[in-house]
């Protein structure tokens, strides 16, 4: 067993060996010769991704699914594939923007919104707490493993006291770790090369640690890897985990576990350090992309063999199999291995404990404090460099303590790998916002902001929430009945989705909602110029090699730009940065008073670096006076131009309405005087129709008042002419009338099923008296069934009558014929009445519907008609939906047709008998 | 021998009437139906006056005025023009294109017969 103080000695060891590398690594990076500037260490950095989870934990899930702990190393291997895509996009974003986290790059994106920096920055933090209590859960337990074991259980002493908790001191001596590695230089853009250099070291140490346990165990102790797995086989538990069914959630949950870890090894907020901030250089990418998938391979190829070998050893379940890795070495009595698993096992913990929390406390401090702190006056004015230092180091101190809070509350409840896929799906929530981001320039600001508090509270509600519940925090009841006895709101199977493990459904809620709101608030969403800048920026990174942030063009002097770029960077660091940037543009900072364009965009880019490039615009513009014509003024300037362009343009489009409104009315002005005009005439010739027969009427009864002498035949034969004028006028008053109420809509008419036969004897039996005075032979071939169509029937006869006594008119007499014919061909039903008069002449044909259109008569002396009885014809036969038309050649007599439709009940009749 | 008068108009009734008054006064008649009627009548005759009507199919009362007119022979021929619009627009329109005198129907017998005798008068 080994003793408690020889632990502690060699942890502080290997902390001081890793603190040597890191000072190195700083000398070295301010002598200008960088010792991580390769694409190896880049990639060993990158192995900070496999923490005291892949350690401790893989062996843990291999024990109890089997390969379920393979897609956490798979996601990364295929997004590896993509990287030189994608991830050389967001470096070259980065470098160009001088981006100092995740919170910046996405804020940045998106209009240098402080408020995105803040919400990713507390997502991030909350999502990160399972992360970093999984890691000191991981440092307590295996150091009290390694001095207690085999010492009667419990395994992991229950700390009742904080004091005597190791979590607590492995908490403080990380703090300090954290805090003299990554806040040794303010600019936080700016490498930390000593911390990278110690996070490579240290992947080399976590991989050779655990291959050493690996081959001892698989050829120490058993006789290689194939004896391992048979053995593994002929037990029947053990076999099961071979398969695929000893995952929860089988497929699903694998594919779920695929795509946290792509998005995982890209946006938790440490590998998007490494992986972009603290990129050297992007043509690195390309050995990385293919370096570390064979790193992650190295390193869980002995996982499936130590916990098969941990499942032979202690079958009872005494073990945790978490601990498999120091235990079955402990168990041989192998105390050196142990301790090297150990370190191994520190190293990976300690080395994602430096960079999440550098990370995180860069986030906190420019994303959450920092705009906050801007708007206090009283700061405005006063050096900030130190205060900038403390907070970070404050804000790391703050971070861990925070996750060794979560470690106490929760840690003892959870497996390691269930708390880290917790944080993976925190990360998760940042893909949307990035990916989408930076391919499509339509993701607005007030999108990104709904997407991620959307998938932020989908992610608390379907896991955060269901953790504090199995630590006791909150009554159980929630699981299965849901908040208030709601069921279809429980946060394991929302709005009735059952069918995912709880993961798969937190994931699945929390990206609809996330990748939902962006895409559609987007959508309907105007944005504004700097917007859409930004998003220009960021999509066409690769065709804007140069980004223009010279656009100040004002009173700056160069002093003032010093002293403000000094309060946040160290006066020396100003000086240094100020003369290189001298020597570069040939400036004479000395001695020129004015600050240039370029030389405040220069001071802008340094601030940017220290305190985010949100708050470096507030500060730039503080000091930079008069006619300051920033990015964002000229884009409001722009903004309000688009904007009174748009309105002139809606301006001419009321205009161009207008003017068709206009249009419009003086059509309508000329119809209602075309209207007018045939009033006029209507009424014009109405007087002339009346006032003739009018004339005759008061011409004879005059000359029968004047001459009481007149000849009894004469006499007789003015009356007459008066009776017949009387008539006529009579008629014509009659059919004046009867047009007007046609054509005002005010006729009434009814709707019968009315027998055609019916109406024509009808009519002709009404004019016989006429056919036989004028000698005249009616000839009416009917049909023997009825005819029926839906009709107003005493309209119906009145335009049989008046087509029948027009025939007359026209016929004559004596040789006069007139036939009327009722058949129904094609589905109609069609009259037809032929003379055999004179024709009428084609021309006259078009018009003789016309009002008061007047053909001449045979007989003179007959009654002339009004001019209006076709007319009306005419206008009763459109109203029931028919038509009517003259067919005649000139000299061969005339044929007037009409058709109407026939009634339900006749459409099938034949044709005429 | 008595004058004789043209009566053109479409409407036979009118022209019965205005035959028997005419020839109650004492003059000769001469009938015509529409424009065409008139003026074929006109190319072989001389008639004293003419008494018009405006609204007539085959060329209307304007047209036989203007075409009288511009024939020399008929130069100081009387021409009494009847109308059923009774416009003024109409009159003026008559007036100008050479008729002599105008009356719009329904007229009075008594009038027209007077008018008749003041024309030939002059």
């Amino acid at each position: 067993m080994l003793q408690e103080w020889v632990i502690l000695l060699v942890s502080f060891c290997y902390l001081g060996i890793l603190f040597a590398i890191a000072y190195y690594g700083d000398k070295r990076a301010d002598a200008g010769r960088s010792i991580i500037s390769n694409p190896y260490i880049y990639t060993l950095s990158i192995a900070v991704y496999c923490t005291a989870w892949t350690f401790y934990g893989s062996v843990g899930r291999a024990a109890t699914t089997g390969a379920g702990f393979l897609p956490i190393y798979l996601g990364p291997t295929l997004m590896a594939a993509l990287w030189w895509f994608v991830l050389r996009k967001i470096i070259r974003i980065a470098k160009t923007h001088r981006i100092t986290s995740i919170a910046d790059f996405i804020s940045s994106r998106y209009a240098k919104d402080p408020l995105i920096g803040g919400i990713v920055t507390i997502i991030a933090v909350v999502g990160i707490l399972p992360y970093i209590s999984l890691q000191l859960k991981a440092v307590s337990v295996s150091f009290n493993v390694l001095h207690t074991f085999q010492a009667p259980a419990p395994l992991v002493p229950a700390a009742d006291s904080i004091w005597s908790d190791t979590a607590l001191y492995v908490t403080l001596a990380m703090s300090v770790f954290a805090i003299l590695f990554g806040t040794r230089h303010i600019d936080a853009s700016e490498r930390h090369e000593g911390m990278v250099a110690a996070v490579a070291f240290e992947s080399v140490v976590k991989l050779v640690a655990f291959l050493v346990v690996g081959i001892f165990v698989s050829y120490y102790l058993f006789s290689g890897p194939a004896e391992l797995i048979h053995d593994a086989v002929i037990s029947p538990e053990l076999s099961k985990l071979m398969n695929i069914e000893a995952l929860s959630g089988g497929y699903v949950n694998w594919f779920t576990l695929t795509f946290l870890s792509m998005m995982a090894i890209l946006f938790l907020p440490r590998q998007f350090h490494i992986l972009v901030v603290e990129n050297v250089n992007e043509e690195h990418v390309k050995k990385a992309s293919w370096l570390f998938p064979l790193y992650l391979l190295a390193i869980n190829l002995f996982v499936l063999p130590i916990s098969l070998a941990g499942l032979l050893l202690f079958p009872d379940g005494s073990v945790d199999p978490d601990i498999f890795v120091l235990a079955v070495p402990l168990y041989n009595n192998q105390e050196l291995v142990a301790l090297f698993v150990y370190l191994g096992g520190l190293s990976a913990a300690t080395g994602m404990v430096i960079v999440a929390t550098i990370a995180l406390s860069t986030m906190v401090c420019n994303d959450l404090v920092m705009p906050v702190l801007l708007r206090l006056r009283s700061l405005q004015r006063s050096d900030l460099s130190s205060v900038l230092l403390t907070i970070r180091r404050g804000s790391i101190l703050v971070i861990l303590l925070l996750g060794y809070g979560f470690f106490r509350l929760i840690g003892e409840s959870y497996a390691l790998v269930t708390l880290g896929l917790v944080s993976f799906a925190a990360a998760a929530q940042f893909a949307p916002v990035i990916l989408i981001g930076i391919y499509w320039k339509g993701a607005s600001r007030r999108g990104a902001i709904t997407g991620l508090l959307a998938g932020f509270a989908m992610w608390s509600y379907t896991l955060l929430v269901p953790s504090f519940v199995k630590s006791g925090w909150i009554a159980t009841s929630i699981l299965e009945s849901g908040p208030f006895g709601i069921e279809l709101l429980g946060p394991y199977h929302l709005f009735g989705l059952a069918m995912f493990d709880p993961l798969t459904h937190s994931v699945f809620w929390s990206m609809l909602a996330n990748i939902g709101c962006l895409v559609c608030v987007s959508l309907f969403d105007r944005q504004n110029a700097m917007e859409r800048l930004q998003a220009a920026h960021f999509v066409d990174v690769f065709r804007h090699e140069d980004i223009d942030t010279g656009l100040w063009s004002g009173t700056a002097t160069v002093a003032e730009l010093k002293d403000l770029v000094a309060r946040f960077i160290g006066s020396e660091q100003t000086d240094k940065a100020f003369s290189e940037y001298a020597t570069e543009h040939d400036f004479d900072v000395k001695n020129k008073a004015q600050a240039d364009a370029n030389l405040v965009g220069f001071a802008e880019r340094r601030l940017a670096g220290a305190i985010g490039s949100a708050s470096a615009r507030v500060m730039i513009s503080s000091v930079v006076k008069g006619e300051e014509i920033s990015i964002e003024g000229l884009m409001k300037i722009l903004d309000e131009t688009s904007q009174v362009i748009e309105y002139s343009h809606r301006l001419e489009g009321k205009s161009r309405e207008l003017e068709e409104a206009t249009a419009e009315l003086r059509a309508a002005n000329k119809r209602l005087t075309e209207l007018d005009r045939l009033k006029d005439e209507f009424v014009s010739t109405v007087t002339h129709e009346l006032r003739t027969p009018l004339t005759s009427v008061r011409a004879f009864s005059e000359i029968l008042r004047d001459n009481p002498s007149l000849a009894l035949e004469e006499r007789h034969k003015f009356l007459d002419i008066i009776v017949k004028e009387s008539e006529r006028l009579t008629r014509l008053i009659n059919q004046v009338l009867d047009l007007a109420k046609i054509e005002s809509g005010s006729a009434e008419w009814s709707q019968d099923c009315v027998d055609l036969n019916e109406v024509i004897e009808e009519a002709s039996r009404s004019l016989s008296q006429l056919f036989h005075e004028s000698s005249i032979m009616l000839e009416k071939e009917l049909p023997a069934r009825t005819v029926l169509v839906m009709a107003d029937r005493d309209r119906l006869v009145q335009v049989a009558i008046n087509l029948l006594s027009n025939a007359v008119k026209f016929c004559e007499p004596g040789t006069g014929q007139v036939t009327v014919r009722l058949s129904t061909p094609r589905g109609k039903v069609r009259v037809e009445v032929a003379d055999n008069g004179p024709g009428i002449h084609p021309d006259e044909q078009k018009r003789i519907f016309e009002k008061f259109h007047q053909l001449k008569g045979i007989r003179d002396e007959k009654p002339r008609g009004s001019g209006l009885g076709l007319t009306i014809c005419h206008r009763i036969i459109n109203y029931h939906g028919g038509s009517i038309w003259v067919e005649s050649r000139p000299g061969a007599g005339a044929k007037f047709i009409f058709e109407l439709a026939p009634a339900e009940r006749s459409s099938t009749d034949g044709q005429a008998s | 021998m008595a004058d004789t008068i043209l009566i053109v108009d479409d409407e036979p009734n009118i022209v019965i009437s205005i035959e028997y008054l005419m020839k109650r006064a004492g003059y000769e008649v001469a009938m015509a139906y529409d424009g065409q009627q008139a003026l074929d009548y006109l190319a072989d005759n001389r008639p004293a006056l003419m008494i018009l009507d405006v609204m007539m199919p085959n060329k209307n009362g304007f047209e036989v005025c203007a075409e009288v007119r511009s024939d020399q022979r008929f130069a100081e021929m009387p021409i009494l023009m009847l109308t059923a619009k009774g416009r003024e627009s109409e009159m003026n329109k008559g007036l100008s294109l050479g008729a002599s005198a105008y009356i719009s129907k329904p007229f009075s017998t008594y009038d027209l017969v007077e008018r008749v005798k003041a024309l030939l008068q002059v």
